[in-house]
């Protein structure tokens, strides 16, 4: 049994990636190219150089933050589409009390005041559609949708009319809260824009999974996500509930704003999001919903990004969009599917040596089905 | 095969039949072999392998191995229109019709007669109505689906499998969602329809059935053709030892407690008040209830299913809305109260649909064991494992939940594990009230007994209950008064020495009423 959740858990990515590098061999040849040589390219230009290596973490430590707030969201049933906006509000919220603190105010402070403004723009964002759902039944990815518009443009309007600095759409520099490159203690970094709120980061994965997995608050979101009607029953309030889950969905992907605003440029710059919001649903797919799934899926996902830069001289960069196209298609059809046959392997395994009646032995596996 | 035998060919034979769903082992060497003409049970326990057996009869499923025929032909792996053709129908546990349909239009779907190419409705409804004069299912053609009561849709699906020329009807446990006239008349129709010469396969647990209306029985458990029976030559034990494979005690059991009447204390267990509930689609789906359940006692509702149970369950779980009226845990109020609120006042819920309301399946056994007491396994900021666990392990033992697996998803257990993990979680919170609902729906013979004997318990341990199921066997093993529920109304309220199935029978159809 042991065996085949291990199977099933490892077996499908690996037969998506084989999936992905069939259909980016055919891309490739298709350009005239030698698909060896692209690859080559591409791993070389990501994981083959620190700066490399700096491009997708800084990358990756966005789309982790957007990946994780679609995953809660869709693991309390509900799919926030506003991942893009949240984390504008977020990026925004970080620049606005960065540049309202002192200088002179202690680091470790302005951090974290930085910090909660991302998170909590991010979540003001994420609890609008939460109570319209909740209140009014209003569908929320309707709702998100329209949320991105409306809080994307408020942003350009403050930003273009009050706060900007002449010729350029982004405001002034924050005065307190940045957060240093990686390539400050590692010099190979040098020139990449890594830099520390990926450790951040990396303990809001910990804490997203201790939310869902190890909080009451977590098991009645799961349960809501699962089965509404069982959640209900367990005395779980459903619109607290929904309400709870898109503000933290929404304070997940505006924590994502404090990579580019804190610890990249220093300010917040119109559309700096740039479809990392949308991609955080790609993100969350392929990480299956698990915290740690996340994480990984945004690493791949931004070897990806960075690879297209680095291949660009040969093929059109275009080409990895399609790969991303490509990959979601991939994990959506391979993880049922590898599943299923791996289901059915251990099936043919049992039937042949198990001799256990099929009451206890089977009945660990497949329910419902008989009767 | 076309040996002149002595004894007639058989209407079906199944041989060696082996079926294998993923890693479950569905039906291994299973058989059947039905007589032409007679009444045949196939019974035992939920997930014995019945549905898989007659399903790959009648074509839905092919067979990994063995041999099937039909009136000695060898039609081993054929599909289900072949099977329709050849005069093999089954009438589903779930009614397959159109509700927008009428019952004419309902029975000739797929098989309309046509003239001019077009729908003749004229002569569907007179087709019918001649189907339905010779078996003697009386059904009104031109009616619509969507109004039929249970029974009268019940009818339909039988008609419909006659109008396609059945030879042989498999019927996978009919009497389930029917009241006792209503089963009564089932049988009636049965035994005029074998009459004519059609072969029935009836699938059911119930044994008072499988006594009543069939000569022979084929008993299945673990997917196995366990015994073939002369129904004139055993009895129930024997049946139910055949199914369950060791000696099971049935019904009966302790009547209605003579200890705990004497130790009944005083006072208001559980009780409502003119209740009112709307529901779905009635305004007045619980219509103007009220009764009081003393501390261990067992308030029986009896009633076909349909007749408010679900929306007087759910009022008082605080599942939904009261228009009116009031509803009492231990004589406090708890009308407006959350359903946590009605939980720490004591009130203990076996909610009637486990798989939608009672288990997150996809949860594992130690979850789904605190579900709803999430709130008092808390430790710090984060759920109390080492308690959830020490409580699982306590809950698997002492109500025999296998596997014995606390972190194993629910979905993998059977119906009657997955019942005893509601029963487990609901019987050993500290409670004062219990709502019980179907409490052994879909649960097999074994674990019936069981649950009926927590049940007893419960209420010598001087808990009040309200027990509600469509088995009216159960409500008269359980109850100490029975009621009987019907158009959102308790038409009657009797002692259980007052109750049996003829009593309570013209009530639950609504043929009598006592309501003041």
């Amino acid at each position: 049994m042991r065996r085949t959740a291990f199977a099933e858990s490892v077996l499908p990515p690996i037969v998506a990636l084989g999936i992905i590098l069939v259909a980016g061999d055919l891309l490739i040849l298709a350009y005239g190219e030698a698909p060896g040589a692209v690859w080559r390219t591409l791993a070389e230009g990501t994981w083959g150089n620190a700066y490399g290596i700096g491009q997708v973490l800084y990358k990756a430590t966005t789309l982790t933050c957007t990946g994780l707030a679609v995953a809660i969201g869709l693991r309390a049933g509900l799919f926030n589409i506003g991942a893009e906006s949240q984390l504008a509000a977020g990026g925004f919220g970080a620049a606005l009390v960065g540049m309202a603190l002192p200088a002179s105010t202690p680091w470790i402070f302005a951090v974290a005041g930085c910090v909660a403004a991302a998170a909590i723009a991010g979540a003001g964002a994420g609890a609008v559609p939460g109570v319209l759902r909740a209140k009014f039944g209003a569908h929320e990815v309707i709702v998100t949708i329209m949320m991105n518009f409306i809080v994307l443009a408020l942003l350009n309007y403050i930003v273009a009319a009050r706060l900007h600095v002449p010729e350029t759409l982004h405001t002034p520099t924050i005065q307190a809260g940045a957060l240093p490159r990686l390539s400050s203690a590692f010099a190979a970094f040098h020139g990449s824009a890594a830099n520390w709120s990926l450790l951040i980061v990396l303990a809001i994965v910990a804490g997203a999974w201790w939310y869902l997995f190890r909080t009451r608050a977590g098991f009645e979101l799961r349960a809501v996500g699962l089965q509404p009607g069982a959640a209900e029953y367990g005395g779980v309030d459903l619109p607290r509930t929904l309400v709870r889950a898109l503000t933290v969905s929404g304070a997940l992907a505006g924590l994502g704003g404090i990579n580019f605003v804190l610890g990249y440029k220093g300010y917040y710059e119109d559309g700096f999001a740039g479809g990392a919001g949308f991609l955080g649903i790609a993100v969350a797919l392929v990480g299956r919903n698990h915290p740690v799934g996340v994480l990984v899926a945004a690493l791949f996902f931004a070897t990806l990004s960075q690879g297209g830069l680095a291949i660009n001289a040969m093929v059109p960069k275009q080409m990895v969009e399609v790969l991303q196209g490509v990959v979601i298609l991939a994990v959506a059809a391979s993880v049922p599917e590898v599943r299923r046959t791996v289901r059915q392997a251990a099936g043919r395994r049992i039937g042949k040596t198990d001799p256990t009646p099929p009451g206890n032995a089977g009945a660990a596996t497949t329910p419902g089905s008989v009767g | 095969m076309t040996a002149p035998a002595r004894t007639p060919v058989p209407a079906v034979r199944m041989t060696g039949i082996v079926k294998r769903f993923g890693a479950v082992l569905a039906n291994r060497d299973a058989g059947i072999e039905v007589a032409q003409g007679e009444i045949h049970a196939l019974v035992g326990e939920n997930g014995a392998g019945k549905s898989t057996l007659m399903k790959i009869l009648s074509g839905m499923q092919p067979a990994d191995a063995g041999r099937v025929e039909v009136g000695g032909r060898d039609v081993t792996g054929w599909t289900t229109a072949q099977a329709i053709a050849a005069g093999v129908g089954m009438v589903h546990q779930h009614f397959m019709l159109v509700p927008t349909l009428t019952v004419a239009e309902n029975v000739v779907l797929g098989r309309e007669p046509v003239s001019v190419g077009t729908f003749d409705r004229a002569r569907a409804v007179r087709d019918v109505e001649e189907l339905s004069k010779q078996s003697g299912l009386v059904v009104h053609p031109e009616r619509l689906v969507a109004d039929l009561s249970v029974g009268e849709a019940q009818r339909v699906e039988i008609l419909k499998t006659l109008y396609r020329g059945a030879r042989i009807l498999l019927l996978d446990e009919p009497t389930a969602v029917l009241s006792p006239p209503e089963v009564a008349e089932l049988w009636g129709v049965l035994r005029r329809v074998r009459v004519a010469g059609t072969t029935i396969v009836l699938i059911t647990h119930k044994l008072d059935e499988v006594m009543n209306v069939t000569e022979r029985i084929t008993v299945m458990r673990h997917g196995e053709t366990v015994a073939r029976m002369a129904t004139s030559e055993t009895t129930p034990e024997g049946i139910a030892r055949a199914m369950v494979g060791r000696d099971v005690r049935l019904g009966g059991g302790a009547p209605a407690s003579a200890g705990a009447a004497a130790a009944k204390p005083a006072g208001e267990g559980l009780a409502v008040h003119n209740l009112m509930v709307r529901g779905a689609r009635v305004e007045k789906a619980v219509n103007d209830i009220s009764f009081s359940i003393a501390p261990g006692e067992i308030l029986g509702i009896a009633g076909v299913e349909g007749n408010g149970q679900t929306e007087l369950l759910e009022a008082m779980a605080g599942l939904r809305p009261v228009t009116a009226g009031s509803i009492a845990i231990g004589g406090r109020d708890v009308t407006g109260a959350s359903v946590r609120a009605r939980g720490d006042a004591g009130l203990s819920h076996i909610p009637e649909d486990r798989h939608n309301r009672g288990l997150i399946l996809e949860y594992s056994v130690a979850d789904n064991l605190i579900l709803g007491l999430q709130h008092r396994y808390v430790k710090g900021a984060s759920l109390d494992r080492a308690a959830i666990e020490a409580n699982a392990a306590k809950q698997i033992a002492e109500f025999d939940i296998r596997p014995a697996n606390p972190s194993l998803a629910v979905r993998a257990l059977s119906g009657g594990n997955q019942q005893k993990v509601v029963i487990a979680r609901e019987l050993s919170r500290d409670f004062a009230a219990l709502i019980a609902a179907q409490p052994t729906r879909g649960v097999d013979v074994g674990a019936i007994e069981f649950i009926h004997d927590a049940l007893r318990r419960a209420r010598d341990a001087g808990k009040a209950i309200l027990l509600v199921s469509a088995e009216l066997r159960e409500v008269l093993d359980l109850s100490d008064r029975v009621a009987v529920m019907y158009g959102g109304r308790l038409v009657v309220t009797l002692p259980r020495s007052g109750a049996n199935e003829d009593v309570l029978g013209p009530y639950m159809t609504g043929a009598r009423r006592e309501v003041a």
